[in-house]
C-alpha cells in the first residue's frame, strides 16, 4: 500500500508541473469539444494529433492524448442529453433517458449527475489502475513469446466478440488488418513483402494514415449522406444542481456503473462503449421500475456515464502493463509511444516510472478539470452544436490533411489516407466494422514475431501454445468466448444490447 | 440460387479476394520456410488462408440467410472528398500551403449538400490563417507557404 502511495506521489509531482497541467487541460478541452460534436470521435482526433506529438515529451504527449479520450466521454454526454445525438458512440445509451430528462426541463440535473458520476468513476478507476497495474506488469514480465502470442489472440478475439454485427466478418476484418500490418520489410529476412515495387511501402503503411482514413475521411463521407438535421434543445439550462431525491436514486447506479465499467474496461476489447451499454442494461434489469427507463430515469443516465468513464480509464491497464491495445484508441496510444521511441510493454513501468505514474496521476487531475470546467462551460458547448456540419467537415479535413502530410512530407501518405477512406466507406456499407481491422493492423507484426520465436523455441511444435499453462489459459479463454457468442441464445442477447439505439 | 443477403455476398467476395491474393502472392514471391524457421511467406499464407476461408463462409451464408439490401452508394461526397485529399497532397510541394488548402476546402465543400461561395471563402480564410499560425509558425512544420516558382 505504501508503494502505491509513493508511486502516486511521484505521479502527481510529474502531473502538476505547469507544462503537464497545460497539456492535460488542452487534452480534456479538445476531448470535450470533439465529444460534443457528432461526426468526429476520439479515434480520429488522436490520430490527427499523433504527428504533432512528435515535438512533445513522451509524458506530455500521453497526458494530452489520454485527456482527449476521457474528455470525449464527458462531452459525448452533453450532446446526448441536450440534442439527443450521441456526440460519441459510448453516449448512445445516455440519449435514451438523458434527452427525456431534458425535455422534462431537467437537463441541468442530468448534466450535473453525469459530471459528478463521471468524476467519481474517474477517481475510482485511477486508484484501480494504480493498484492493479504493477502486479500485472510483474506477471507480464515473465511472459515468453508463446504467452504473448496467445494473449494477442485473446485480445483480438475479445475485440471481435464485442464488435457489433457479424462475428465472422469481424474476425475476417482482424485477419485483413493483420495482413495489412505485414506490408513492408520483413524484420527476420529483410525481404520486402507486398510492396509491389513501391518504395514508400518498404516501411509499411503508417498506422496513423490507416486510422485517419478508416475513421476520419470514411466517417465524413458517411455523414455527408445524412441531411443536416440537428435539433438543438434551445430551452435554457437552469437548476443545475440535482435534488436530494436525484442523489438518492443516483448514488447506487453510479457505484454499480463504476464497478461494471472498471471491470469491462480491463477486458481486452472493452472500453467505454461496452461499459455504457452494459451498465444501462444492468440498471434496467435490476430496477424495480424498469418501465421508467427511456422516460427520463436518472438511473439510466448516472450508471452508463459512470461506467463509460471508468471503462475508458481502466482500458489503459492492458495497454500500459502488457503493451496490448484493447480498443482502437489504445492502439493509437501504442502508436504514440512508438513515435516517441518507447517499446510498449511491461518494462515501461520500471524503466519510465515518471511516464507511467505521471499519466495515471494526470487522469485524476484531468477529471478534476473536467468537472470544474465543464458545468460552467455548458453554454459554450451548446453554441458549438449550432455550428452546421458544412463548416465542420472541411475544417476537420484540413487538420487531417496537414497531420498526415507532415508525417513524412510526402503526398503518398495523403493518397493512402484517401484510399483507406474509400475502403472504410465500402466497409461501412457492407457492415464490416473498421475497429477490429485497426487492432489487427497494429498487432500484425508483433504477432508474427512472437509466433516465429515461440515456434523456434518449441522446435516447430505448435502444441507449445497449449502445454504452457498461461498460454493455454489464454487460448481456452478465447475459445470459450467464441463458443459463447456463437450460441444462438446468447447471440440474440448480444444483438439486443446493441440494437437498443434511439431512432 | 438467389442472393438473400447482398451485403454478405460482396463482403464475402472481398475477403476471399484479399485472402486468396495474399496467399498466391506470398507463395509465388517469398520463401515458405518451415514451422521451426518460418520464412517470410509462412504467416501471410496462414492468414490469407484463414481469411479466404472465413470469406467463403460469409459468401455461402449470403445465399442462406436473409439480409438487408445493398445501400445506396453516395458517389458525390465519396469522390470529391477523396479527390480533395489527394489534390492537397500533390499540390503542396509545388504550389504551397495556401493554394493546397484552398483546393482542399473548395473541393470538399463541393461534396456537401449546399455550396455557397461566400461561406466557403470565409471558412477558407479562417482555416488558412489558423493553419499558418498554429502549424507553420507555432509548431514549425516545414511547409512551403507559396508556390516554389515565386522564389519564397
Amino acid at each position: 500500500m505504501g508503494d502505491i502511495f509513493s508511486n502516486l506521489m511521484l505521479g502527481f509531482s510529474v502531473a502538476v508541473t505547469p507544462i503537464h497541467l497545460l497539456y492535460a487541460l488542452i487534452g480534456v478541452m479538445l476531448g470535450t469539444l470533439i465529444g460534443v460534436l457528432p461526426g468526429i470521435g476520439p479515434v480520429a482526433t488522436i490520430a490527427m494529433l499523433l504527428p504533432i506529438t512528435f515535438n512533445l515529451s513522451p509524458v506530455a504527449a500521453l497526458i494530452m492524448l489520454a485527456g482527449i479520450y476521457y474528455g470525449a466521454q464527458y462531452g459525448g454526454s452533453t450532446s446526448a442529453i441536450l440534442v439527443n445525438l450521441p456526440g460519441e458512440s459510448a453516449s448512445v445509451v445516455t440519449c435514451l433517458d438523458g434527452y427525456q430528462m431534458a425535455r422534462q426541463g431537467r437537463a441541468g440535473p442530468a448534466l450535473a449527475i453525469c459530471a459528478i458520476g463521471s468524476f467519481f468513476a474517474g477517481c475510482v478507476a485511477t486508484l484501480i489502475i494504480a493498484t492493479a497495474a504493477p502486479p500485472l506488469a510483474e506477471v507480464a514480465l515473465k511472459f515468453g513469446p508463446a504467452e504473448y502470442f496467445s494473449l494477442m489472440v485473446l485480445g483480438l478475439v475479445a475485440a471481435t466478440v464485442l464488435a457489433h454485427g457479424s462475428l465472422i466478418k469481424a474476425i475476417a476484418m482482424v485477419l485483413l488488418g493483420l495482413l495489412l500490418g505485414l506490408i513492408g520489410t520483413d524484420v527476420n529476412s529483410g525481404v520486402l513483402r507486398f510492396t509491389f515495387g513501391i518504395p514508400e511501402l518498404s516501411d509499411g503503411i503508417g498506422f496513423v494514415v490507416v486510422a485517419m482514413g478508416m475513421f476520419g475521411t470514411a466517417e465524413i463521407i458517411t455523414n455527408l449522406e445524412l441531411k443536416d438535421k440537428r435539433e438543438i434543445f434551445t430551452a435554457k439550462v437552469t437548476h443545475l444542481f440535482p435534488t436530494k431525491d436525484d442523489f438518492k436514486r443516483a448514488w447506487a447506479p453510479v457505484l454499480r456503473g463504476t464497478a461494471l465499467g472498471s471491470f469491462l474496461g480491463i477486458l481486452p476489447g472493452g472500453g467505454a462503449l461496452l461499459s455504457s451499454f452494459g451498465a444501462y442494461t444492468l440498471e434496467k434489469k435490476i430496477s424495480r421500475h424498469p418501465e421508467k427507463f427511456g422516460k427520463g430515469a436518472i438511473e439510466g443516465v448516472a450508471a452508463p456515464e459512470a461506467a463509460n468513464n471508468a471503462g475508458a480509464q481502466t482500458s489503459f491497464i492492458p495497454m500500459l502493463t502488457l503493451g496490448i491495445p484493447g480498443n482502437a484508441v489504445m492502439a493509437l496510444m501504442i502508436g504514440a509511444l512508438m513515435i516517441q521511441g518507447i517499446a510498449p510493454g511491461p518494462q515501461v513501468m520500471n524503466e519510465k516510472p515518471q511516464l507511467f505514474w505521471g499519466l495515471i496521476a494526470s487522469m485524476w487531475v484531468g477529471n478534476f478539470m473536467l468537472v470544474v470546467l465543464n458545468l460552467p462551460l455548458i453554454g459554450m458547448w451548446i453554441k458549438l452544436l449550432t455550428v452546421p456540419y458544412r463548416y465542420l467537415y472541411p475544417s476537420i479535413l484540413v487538420f487531417m490533411a496537414i497531420g498526415v502530410f507532415s508525417l513524412s512530407n510526402n503526398p503518398w501518405d495523403v493518397l493512402v489516407m484517401a484510399v483507406f477512406g474509400i475502403f472504410g466507406y465500402i466497409c461501412v456499407k457492407l457492415e464490416c466494422e473498421p475497429a477490429p481491422l485497426i487492432l489487427g493492423f497494429i498487432l500484425g507484426p508483433l504477432m508474427e514475431e512472437n509466433l516465429r520465436r515461440a515456434m523456434l523455441l518449441s522446435r516447430g511444435d505448435p502444441m507449445t501454445f497449449l502445454t504452457k499453462p498461461i498460454s493455454a489459459g489464454f487460448i481456452v479463454a478465447s475459445l470459450i468466448l467464441l463458443v459463447i457468442v456463437a450460441l444462438p441464445a446468447l447471440r440474440k442477447k448480444r444483438e439486443e444490447v446493441f440494437v437498443e439505439e434511439p431512432k | 440460387m438467389r442472393i438473400k443477403s447482398p451485403k454478405d455476398f460482396w463482403a464475402g467476395l472481398m475477403f476471399i479476394g484479399f485472402g486468396a491474393f495474399a496467399m498466391a502472392w506470398a507463395y509465388a514471391n517469398y520463401q515458405m520456410g518451415t514451422a521451426v524457421r518460418m520464412g517470410p511467406a509462412y504467416f501471410p499464407i496462414l492468414l490469407g488462408g484463414l481469411l479466404a476461408l472465413l470469406g467463403a463462409l460469409v459468401f455461402i451464408g449470403s445465399f442462406a440467410v436473409e439480409g438487408p439490401p445493398l445501400p445506396h452508394m453516395n458517389m458525390r461526397p465519396l469522390v470529391l472528398i477523396s479527390v480533395a485529399c489527394v489534390v492537397y497532397g500533390y499540390v503542396m510541394k509545388p504550389l504551397g500551403l495556401v493554394i493546397a488548402t484552398a483546393c482542399l476546402v473548395y473541393i470538399s465543400a463541393f461534396g456537401g449538400h449546399e455550396f455557397k461561395w461566400k461561406e466557403v471563402t470565409i471558412l477558407y480564410v479562417i482555416l488558412i490563417i489558423f493553419s499558418v499560425l498554429v502549424f507553420v509558425k507555432g509548431l514549425t512544420l516545414p511547409f512551403p507557404l507559396w508556390p516554389a516558382f515565386l522564389g519564397y
